[in-house]
């Protein structure tokens, strides 16, 4: 546990001096909010659109923040310095954790401003907060992953977004219907099925990231 | 003197890059209180053997064994043991001197380390400078601050790579003489091609020979 908190606000400690993820990925998501917002105009979108609009937004500006994490130590060529002191799991779990807490962050801005410069209205706040609490731990364990992967590539930054699609999509999926149905008065027991998937998801990529890390940041 | 007897294994390590061989079955065993010099043409392993004893790299074929008082110790426990001097392992470079052995120390479960910091930065000159973010020290002060955080948990099996690199005479000077202390009690693993360098190993293994 130790070394898992080490790893994380070591991280926080450098994103502090740096702020290059926190940056991009809010910039990200504002810019993209705002081309959302202005092609759409005054059309009112359905709660069907604005739901996935929502998570497009969310995925690519998470997309464009979470793999930073582990490029910085390659490029900086500190990935052999960590390998000497920590193990392989504490040092995806302290990872794992930062991109949490970035992911967390964006939420923080994006919400609010989807909320009001779309016309969001949820009905079920209840079943917004846990989609969104629920979905992160996929979101982030997913993205950390993908991101320990592609560290090694040449072509890091295309291969992200490319690589982590596929692996995330049932987190998109999931989460595109539970937040429609937050905005269509449902209750909470009409969107069991997608937080029983938003959960599962969640527990089986963390624990196979970290069964498989091993092997990923070691060669 | 270390009440610890380790020893490092060497068990016929074969490494591979593609079809390329550049380690064929490397063999050698080293104990406490003994010394083993790695040497051989650019491009031919050194690096690559050293990264594979170190854990940072798998080999092919064949193990590393490290042994405390003739008993294995775990792969994911080896960190414990080990302190590595090279160009290729960097330090953090937005963080402060300060801030990064409070880290490599922190990770290394290290209680009441400040009065061994302030030994090592006497001993690499680099005292008054624990405040300064590393990106702002020069190669050689890096490359101290590098033997600083290698160090600071008294490591049983110290490897350098190239152990005069970036080094100014004071700072070659300040190394010998940690390396002379290292080889008295505990391993010293040395990856150079420089004859003095090498005189300072009990044993020398030749790579490059594949």
């Amino acid at each position: 546990m130790r070394q898992i908190w080490l790893v994380f606000l070591k991280d926080v400690q450098q994103e502090f001096k740096t702020r290059y993820a926190i940056n991009a990925i809010l910039l990200f998501a504002i810019v993209t909010l705002s081309a959302v917002s202005f092609s759409i105009g005054t059309y009112t979108a359905t709660a069907r659109i604005l739901a996935a609009l929502f998570w497009v937004i969310l995925f690519f500006s998470s997309m464009s923040g979470l793999s930073h994490i582990f490029i910085r130590e390659e490029e900086t060529h500190t990935a052999d310095t960590l390998k000497l002191v920590a193990r392989p799991a504490n040092i995806y779990l302290g990872k794992f954790l930062f991109n949490l807490i970035l992911l967390i962050l964006l939420e923080i801005i994006l919400i609010p401003l989807f909320i009001a410069v779309m016309n969001f209205q949820i009905v079920n706040y209840q079943i917004f907060l846990s989609t969104m609490f629920i979905g992160n731990f996929g979101l982030a364990g997913g993205g950390t992953m993908v991101a320990a992967i592609i560290s090694k590539a040449s072509t890091k930054g295309a291969l992200f977004t490319v690589l982590a699609f596929p692996i995330l999509l049932p987190v998109l999926v999931s989460g595109i219907s539970a937040t429609r149905k937050a905005a269509e008065s449902a209750k909470l027991m009409d969107v069991q099925n997608e937080l029983q998937a938003l959960f599962a998801y969640g527990v089986i990529i963390i624990v196979a990231s970290i069964l498989l890390f091993d092997f990923v940041w070691n060669e | 003197m270390s009440k610890t007897k380790m020893e490092l294994i060497a068990d016929k390590i074969v490494k591979r890059f593609g079809h390329f061989l550049v380690l064929k079955n490397v063999s050698f065993k080293v104990g406490s209180g003994s010394s083993i010099a790695i040497t051989g043409p650019n491009g031919s392993g050194k690096t690559t053997l050293v990264k594979i004893l170190c854990n940072l790299m798998a080999p092919t074929r064949g193990q590393v064994i490290y042994q405390n008082n003739h008993k294995t110790i775990e792969r994911e426990h080896i960190f414990r043991f080990i302190g590595l001097v090279g160009p290729y392992l960097q330090l953090y470079q937005e963080l402060s001197a300060r801030e990064n052995i409070d880290f490599f120390a922190r990770m290394r479960n290290l209680k009441n380390y400040s009065s061994r910091v302030a030994q090592l930065m006497e001993v690499f000159n680099l005292t008054g400078r624990e405040k300064d973010a590393v990106k702002t020290y020069s190669s050689g002060m890096q490359q101290r601050l590098k033997y600083v955080c290698a160090l600071l948990h008294e490591p049983e099996v110290l490897f350098v790579d190239e152990p005069r690199s970036n080094l100014d005479q004071k700072g070659i000077a300040a190394v010998y003489h940690i390396l002379q202390e290292q080889k008295k009690d505990k391993i010293l693993v040395i990856s150079t091609n420089d004859q003095e360098d090498l005189a300072l190993a009990d044993q020398i293994i030749k790579v490059g020979t594949a």
